[in-house]
């Protein structure tokens, strides 16, 4: 028993739990299996998130342009879906079927996140301001990509990942599941997950060690990228459109699931099980004051004070 | 007044560092008009002293009268309040800040509205830079200056205090000769006025020029203090080492293999414009079997020496680098690993360990191919056998491999970084002070480990600020001095005062 709550996911699994039971006092319509899926659904997006946001946050860095990188991956996927791709002066047109927009996405999402990733290894650029930039280059890439406007009426595929359900499941649900399976292997089993701990730990001793620290940075940059774009293929699949400003302040949300389940902001400390955790309370919460009717204003206030108590809990009880 | 009373005197001052009692009953005299030149090897207690005599250490045995009246400072503050001000061998200034600023920084001028007057500020720097005979505008950036005129505005930080009793650290490190030369003639300013001084300096002809008295630390304790006249630098260099050296691990004499590493004329630039080389024209071959030494002063080369052959500064060094025989190029850590180098870095935990790792991870962080399941997964029960292997072998106490290396002590931390070098299986290791900081047992310990691994072949490179324990466990010693080298001796040519005075600058 005692090992099991040293283990630094315990603590947040903990408050997760306590704030499902309060609720299901609090609301009759909490415990059901519609709402659990329901929870489910809307974590989806930012479990994607977050499991990229861990792993730049375990290296010691920080990625910013995550909302950014989302809109974008998810408006070139429904505007491939919608216009395919075309070169008139070339006379070149180029129609996607949904795993080729897909595709597309993702490579979107990915060279971003390179890019993150050589600004911040080659260039030295702190990842602060690294991504800060990246940020604000991706979302004005979006505007410039779709005007402005909603890209609407996809069909298709995207109906299917958006709203479909496969084996009594939500489809989000198992995109984010099968991330997570895969990013906790990748974390736990693989010697870059390991380096990725150590670099956080000690850079310096990671680097002493042999370990090519950039090429690992420029591949955890890219990875938080990719996974981006795939938030950004389920949100845009989810409204059945790609919103110009899709993903706002998602950075945010992603970077407060990594803290609530244990990560430390300078790196080497943290899993990909706290942040599902993480995100999951964040969920929780959110899904409880809407259903408890609290106005939009005091979610904000009660989501900011419970991420300040989250983490001065776990700095606390961890010096003790 | 009378010119030549003790204004500060230290009297039996111990200090504890975890681990290691850094000063044992050391005395000191600072004389007003009298300047006492503090020698002693790296390590020899003088910076502890001295940050003790100005405030920075507060805990201590032992008590520090300031003219004739015990004090116990809590703050640097209040040691300058009673007229002792330092100037630090590194330098406390900050870059972003101009140099009035610096220099006043803490005490700022205010005017009747509680504002900083500037005029006041710059003015008064203007003045202290004028004795200095520094020619920049005060509004100048620290950042903007050279190293040497970075040292004069610390230097004009002291003096503003108008301190009775100025401890200097190495002011002249970093010095141009004309520099130096106005530096003396400011000190001998402010003997003439009635300053005690305190000179430390490792550079003997400036204590011949400007010591009234010497006073000699070793290991921590204090040893003597003489007058300059009557006595020799021999004499002084002979206090300064002369130790007994009764329980002291003995090395076995063996035959030396081939040639494992061949370097010729290493050199490495300092980053930057400035075209200095921190090490120059640098060649030595090292053996199988064989465990040379590299001795030298603080600032010599010697570390930078080891990572540049380890691959550090690929870009600002040059050098041709054999292993047996095969010429390699070497320009990242991965490279000198996958050539058979392995380095034991000086600062275990800002280099060598991930403190908040296990004893398992740490030991496996550089030779993870080893410890690998059929589908190149990582294997963490293999991992544990090499690491149990290694706790074994190297005796680290701990009761678990899973323990985090940052809960053991430093001989244990420093094992498990011997661990890690050993497991990537090296051809040569470099060894930059493997026993720096730890207890006596441990110590003896990694000699002896070091003996085994060279009797097994294993070539050797280590660095020691030690000379008893640089020349137990060598065969060869080279010194270094101002990055190159100035003599290599064999074993039968080892003598403490031989290599200090090679590593002594000229």
């Amino acid at each position: 028993m005692k090992k099991i709550l040293s283990q630094p996911v315990a603590k947040p699994l903990i408050a997760l739990l306590l704030m499902c039971i309060i609720m299901s006092f609090l609301s009759e319509n909490f415990a059901t299996s519609d709402n659990f899926f329901n929870v489910l659904r809307q974590t989806s997006v930012n479990l994607c998130i977050s499991v990229g946001m861990t792993l730049v946050i375990l290296t010691g860095g920080i990625d910013l342009s995550v909302g950014s990188v989302l809109a974008l991956s998810g408006a070139v996927a429904a505007g491939f879906a919608q216009k395919g791709f075309s070169l008139e002066s070339m006379d070149v047109y180029v129609g996607f079927t949904f795993w080729g927009c897909c595709l597309a996405a993702l490579l979107v999402g990915g060279a971003l996140g390179a890019f993150n990733g050589l600004m911040v290894t080659r260039f030295k650029v702190p990842p602060f301001v690294a991504t800060l930039g990246v940020m604000t280059i991706a979302r004005g890439l979006t505007m410039l990509y779709t005007g402005g406007f909603p890209i609407t009426d996809l069909g298709g595929g995207f109906e299917f990942v958006g709203t479909g359900w496969f084996l009594a499941v939500p489809m989000p649900v198992w995109v984010a599941f099968v991330v997570i399976l895969v990013f906790s292997f990748f974390m736990k089993k693989t010697r870059t997950g390991r380096y990725i701990y150590a670099i956080g730990g000690n850079e310096k001793a990671t680097m002493l060690s042999g370990i090519r620290v950039d090429r690992v940075k420029l591949l955890v940059y890219t990875l938080a990228g990719l996974l981006s774009a795939v938030a950004g293929i389920l949100v845009t699949a989810r409204l059945d459109s790609a919103q110009p400003n899709a993903g706002t302040g998602y950075e945010l949300d992603a970077i407060a699931a990594v803290v609530i389940g244990g990560a430390s902001l300078s790196g080497g400390k943290g899993s990909i099980a706290g942040t599902v955790v993480g995100a999951l309370i964040i969920g929780v919460l959110n899904n409880g004051l809407v259903l408890l009717d609290v106005s939009p204003f005091w979610q904000q206030v009660v989501k900011g004070f419970v991420i300040l108590f989250a983490v001065i809990l776990d700095r606390y009880s961890s010096k003790h | 007044m009378n010119r030549e009373q003790i204004l500060v005197e230290a009297r039996s001052v111990s200090k504890r560092f975890p681990g290691v009692l850094a000063l044992d009953k050391v005395n000191l005299r600072i004389v007003g008009g009298k300047v006492n030149a503090l020698v002693g090897e790296n390590g020899a207690g003088k910076s502890t002293l001295m940050n003790i005599l100005s405030g920075v250490y507060t805990d201590y045995e032992g008590e520090v009268l300031v003219e004739g009246e015990v004090q116990h400072f809590q703050s640097v503050h209040e040691a300058q309040e009673k007229g002792i001000a330092i100037i630090h061998q590194e330098l406390n200034l900050i870059p972003y800040m101009n140099i009035a600023e610096n220099i006043f920084l803490g005490d700022e001028p205010l005017n009747a509205l509680g504002w900083i007057d500037k005029a006041r500020m710059h003015a008064e720097a203007e003045a202290l830079l004028q004795r200095l005979h520094l020619k920049v505008d005060t509004h100048t950036l620290v950042s903007d200056l050279r190293v040497g005129e970075q040292q004069l505005v610390e230097i004009a930080k002291a003096l503003r205090l108008n301190a009775k009793a100025l401890i200097m650290d190495e002011p002249t490190s970093s010095l141009s000769e004309s520099e130096t030369e106005v530096l003396f003639g400011l000190m001998a300013e402010l003997r003439a006025s009635g300053v005690g001084i305190v000179y430390i300096s490792h550079k003997m002809d400036e204590v011949w020029r400007l010591a009234d008295f010497v006073t000699v630390l070793r290991d921590g304790k204090w040893v003597a203090e003489l007058p300059m006249e009557g006595c020799s630098t021999d004499e002084i260099v002979r206090l300064m080492v002369g130790r007994d050296r009764k329980d002291f691990f003995v090395k076995q004499s063996r035959e030396r293999g081939e040639v494992m590493l061949q370097v010729e004329k290493l050199s490495l630039r300092e980053p930057g414009r400035s075209g200095k080389f921190l090490l120059q024209d640098i060649s030595f071959d090292l053996h199988r079997s064989e465990v040379l030494g590299i001795y030298g002063l603080m600032g010599a080369g010697r570390t930078e020496l080891l990572e540049t052959l380890y691959g550090l500064y690929p870009d600002t060094s040059s050098a041709q680098v054999r292993i047996e025989g095969k010429p390699v190029q070497i320009r990242h850590p991965q490279q000198a690993v996958a050539h058979g180098l392995a380095l034991c870095p000086e600062d275990r935990k800002l280099e060598g360990l991930v403190l908040d790792m296990s004893i398992r991870t740490n030991t496996t962080l550089a030779s993870l191919l080893q410890c690998l399941s059929p589908l190149n997964t990582i294997h963490a029960g293999k991992e544990r056998k090499w690491a149990d292997h290694f706790r074994q072998r190297l005796g680290i106490k701990s009761y678990s491999a899973e323990q985090l290396a940052g809960q053991l002590s430093g001989g244990n931390q420093q094992k498990i970084v011997l661990g890690k070098c050993l497991m990537t299986q090296p051809k040569v290791l470099f060894l930059d002070e493997p026993t720096r900081g730890i207890d006596i047992n441990a110590k003896n310990e990694i000699y002896r480990l070091i003996d085994e691994l060279s009797s097994q072949g294993m070539a050797i490179v280590l660095i020691s600020s030690e000379l008893p324990e640089i020349m137990a466990i060598s065969d060869r010693i080279i010194t270094l001095r101002q990055g190159c080298i100035s003599q290599c001796f064999t074993r039968e040519e080892f003598t403490e005062e031989s290599i200090l005075k090679a590593s002594l600058p000229a």
